[in-house]
């Protein structure tokens, strides 16, 4: 997409690449080439760096040589102020790369009586030109010559025909200027040089200071039309275009444990995605710094490596309090997987940050870049600046396919998915970690708030940190809603004493009615014993009667075979009986 | 004592050999582009003057930058013409076609002598 982009604009506009790490991309391909360049901006900004490192990395990268010629600096000024930067200019010159020449203008030597013109100059420049077969020109700041001629007519008309040379040459120029009060340079140079203008700017706020480019003007071509924050490091300049990678970036659908095992399965049972990015945020103390750490030693031991950059604590006191929940993440720095990286965010400004954040990440080329906390970047009224950069860098970490995980505090005032960066649109999964108020006492709480592309749980976990680690409970799914902490005890305790007085109640009632069985029991025994004694009684009657009858009938036999003599006596007998 | 002497002499020597080259010779150089006009005015211009003032007490060389484009950084040559006054001290550059004689006898410090 980008290829034939580029090609097109070949077509139309030959361009030549600066090598300017991140400005060839907003330019569409460099500067228009074999046209001067108005690189125009206040002291101190960069101008002239920009200029020599045109050169250089024409000289060095794209095999152009180049003439720089310098109304300020001398020579040796020039090649000791770039060799902090790591360019050899005695080098180059010395190979016939670069050309240098000093002009020097001394106002209290020159005495005007009578026209003249530049060309002079012209014959040193051309001869510089020629000498080395420059493709390149920087004349670093032309705008010195009007200090020293007086003449200012004669100097207009002469830098005019100037620019026109150097298009006839067909080299492509930078040409220096200060900035001047309402014009972009003090003596109007863009009247005269107008294909492209650069504008370079050193603003300072909130004590920090931010170098910024933008260019104003380029002509016969597309540009980025935003002021590009850019620095000046030891690999020289590096300008970073917050558009430079946009959304092109490929996903993955892997997928990295976080390290928790309840939290996994919160998100599908398979964590984050990789490359995704991860922000956890909540108010003071809620553990985020733990998750993050949780998160860190499951990669180290995947094997993984871990970038960690901590701007609130050193890392000896971050591991030191992880420890305390169970994560040693000393023996991953000693293997070399995980590496701190502790600033104050107050220490250099934010492109800094990124640059740094750039460097290192190219550097140690890590699967995952932990950020703990990013809201402390936020300080004044910043918020555009950082949320810029923090977009940058997760398009930077996406297109890299790093997981990104970032902590941030919230506010305790503010409303709790509110994030001071005002990042959220760029996070993919979100962890909402807050504080429940209740009975007393605060519980650690922690929801999914978003997590894009996976079917997360809905539900609220109670958090614990506990010393092997962050423990997430089961959700308690009663009547009462979700509780947390010595609540949820209680009503769990509540539930269980309901579960025992029910049992209890069967326990009684099973003896009750063994107690009326038993009583029943009793009453049939004593009812039944009453009866026998009656029946016996009966029994015992009948008995009687029985033996009555047959004593009666003995008698009776007795009677009649004593009959005529005691028959009146037996018969008393039987009634006292 | 003797060799104190020597020194001082040698040293007097050298003032009084530059004190007279002071007086008696001016270095000139008049670097120009091409035979143009003006390159012609400031020739003919600086010549009249010099043999005015200076009665053949004066070195002109005349470079013509598009012949010798190397001298032209040495000079710190900007302007075209330009006449660098080398001898006698203030080094001075005179810029212009020397059409103001003022000016010129001015950058060559030749005001007084006119006076005198």
């Amino acid at each position: 997409m980008k290829k034939t982009k580029k090609k097109i604009f070949n077509n139309i506009l030959p361009k030549s690449p600066t090598g300017i790490q991140g400005f060839d991309e907003i330019t569409a391909g460099g500067l228009p080439k074999g046209r001067p360049t108005l690189v125009c901006g206040g002291a101190g900004c960069g101008k002239t760096l920009f200029g020599i490192e045109f050169l250089v990395r024409g000289a060095t990268q794209f095999n152009e040589s180049g003439v720089f010629m310098s109304f300020e600096e001398t020579n040796e000024e020039l090649t000791t102020n770039v060799a902090s930067l790591g360019f050899d200019l005695d080098d180059l010159i010395k190979n016939k790369k670069i050309a240098l020449d000093h002009v020097h203008i001394e106002r209290s030597e020159i005495e005007e009586t009578g026209e003249y013109d530049l060309e002079g100059l012209f014959v040193r420049l051309g001869y510089a030109i020629d000498s080395i077969g420059a493709k390149r020109v920087v004349l670093d700041t032309i705008e010195s010559l009007f200090a020293g001629l007086p003449n200012q007519l004669i100097l207009r008309a002469e830098l005019r025909r100037l620019f026109r040379w150097l298009k006839e040459k067909g080299v492509t120029a930078i040409i220096t200027g200060e900035r001047g009060d309402e014009t972009f340079t003090r003596q109007g140079l863009e009247e005269y040089v107008s294909d492209c203008v650069i504008m370079l700017d050193h603003r300072v706020t909130e004590q920090t200071s931010t170098r910024r480019l933008r260019i104003v003007k380029y002509r016969g071509s597309m540009h980025g039309t935003n002021e590009y924050p850019f620095l000046i490091d030891e690999n020289g300049f590096s300008v970073l275009p917050v558009t430079s990678l946009g959304l092109m970036h490929n996903v993955s659908d892997e997928r990295v444990l976080s390290g928790i095992k309840v939290l996994d399965e919160m998100l599908e049972g398979k964590g984050y995605y990789r490359g995704s990015t991860i922000l956890v945020s909540g108010t003071a103390g809620v553990g985020k710094t733990s998750i993050a750490a949780h998160f860190a030693e499951a990669a180290c031991k995947r094997g993984e490596r871990v970038l960690f950059f901590c701007f609130e604590e050193s890392p000896s006191q971050l591991m030191r309090n992880m420890l305390s929940i169970g994560i040693n993440l000393k023996t991953w720095v000693q293997k070399g997987l995980l590496q701190f990286q502790a600033t104050r965010p107050t220490f250099y400004g934010l492109e800094m940050h990124l640059a740094t954040t750039h460097k290192l990440v190219n550097d140690f080329k890590p699967n995952i870049v932990i950020m703990d906390p990013i809201n402390t970047f936020v300080v004044g009224d910043k918020d555009l600046e950082v949320k810029t950069m923090l977009i940058r860098i997760v398009d930077f970490l996406k297109a890299n396919q790093i997981t990104a995980l970032f902590t941030s505090l919230t506010d305790n005032h503010s409303a709790i998915e509110n994030t001071d960066v005002g990042i959220s649109s760029i996070i993919d999964t979100w962890l909402l970690l807050r504080d429940i108020e209740l009975n007393g006492e605060r519980n650690r709480g922690m929801y999914v708030l978003k997590s894009r592309g996976m079917a997360n749980s809905n539900q609220i976990r109670e958090f614990i940190l506990t010393n092997h680690g962050v423990e997430l409970r089961e959700v308690y799914v009663g009547a009462s809603g979700v509780l947390t902490g010595s609540a949820r005890i209680a009503q769990e305790a509540l539930e269980n004493a309901e579960v025992l007085t029910r049992k209890q109640d069967i326990e009684r009632k099973k003896r009750e009615i063994e107690r009326k069985r038993k009583t029943l029991k009793s009453q049939i025994a004593a009812m039944n014993a009453s009866f026998e004694a009656e029946e016996s009684e009966v029994n015992k009657m009948i008995k009687t009667e029985q033996d009555m009858i047959k004593q009666l009938e003995q008698d009776k036999i007795e009677m009649a075979a004593s009959r005529n003599a005691d028959k009146e006596n037996s018969k008393t007998k039987i009634l006292k009986k | 004592m003797k060799e104190k002497n020597k020194i001082e002499s040698a040293a007097e020597k050298l003032n009084l050999a530059v004190s007279s080259l002071n007086k008696d010779r001016y270095i000139l150089s008049l670097y120009i582009t091409g035979s143009t006009c003006r390159s012609e005015l400031a020739i003919r211009n600086l010549k009249k003057i010099c043999e005015e003032y200076l009665e053949g007490g004066y070195d002109l060389e005349v470079i013509d930058l598009y012949q010798k484009p190397n001298l032209a950084v040495g000079d710190q040559i900007i302007a075209a013409p330009t006449l660098i006054k080398k001898f006698p001290l203030p080094f001075r550059r005179i810029i212009g076609d020397m059409s103001d004689k003022k000016k010129v006898l001015l950058g060559l410090d030749l005001k007084e002598i006119k006076e005198k």
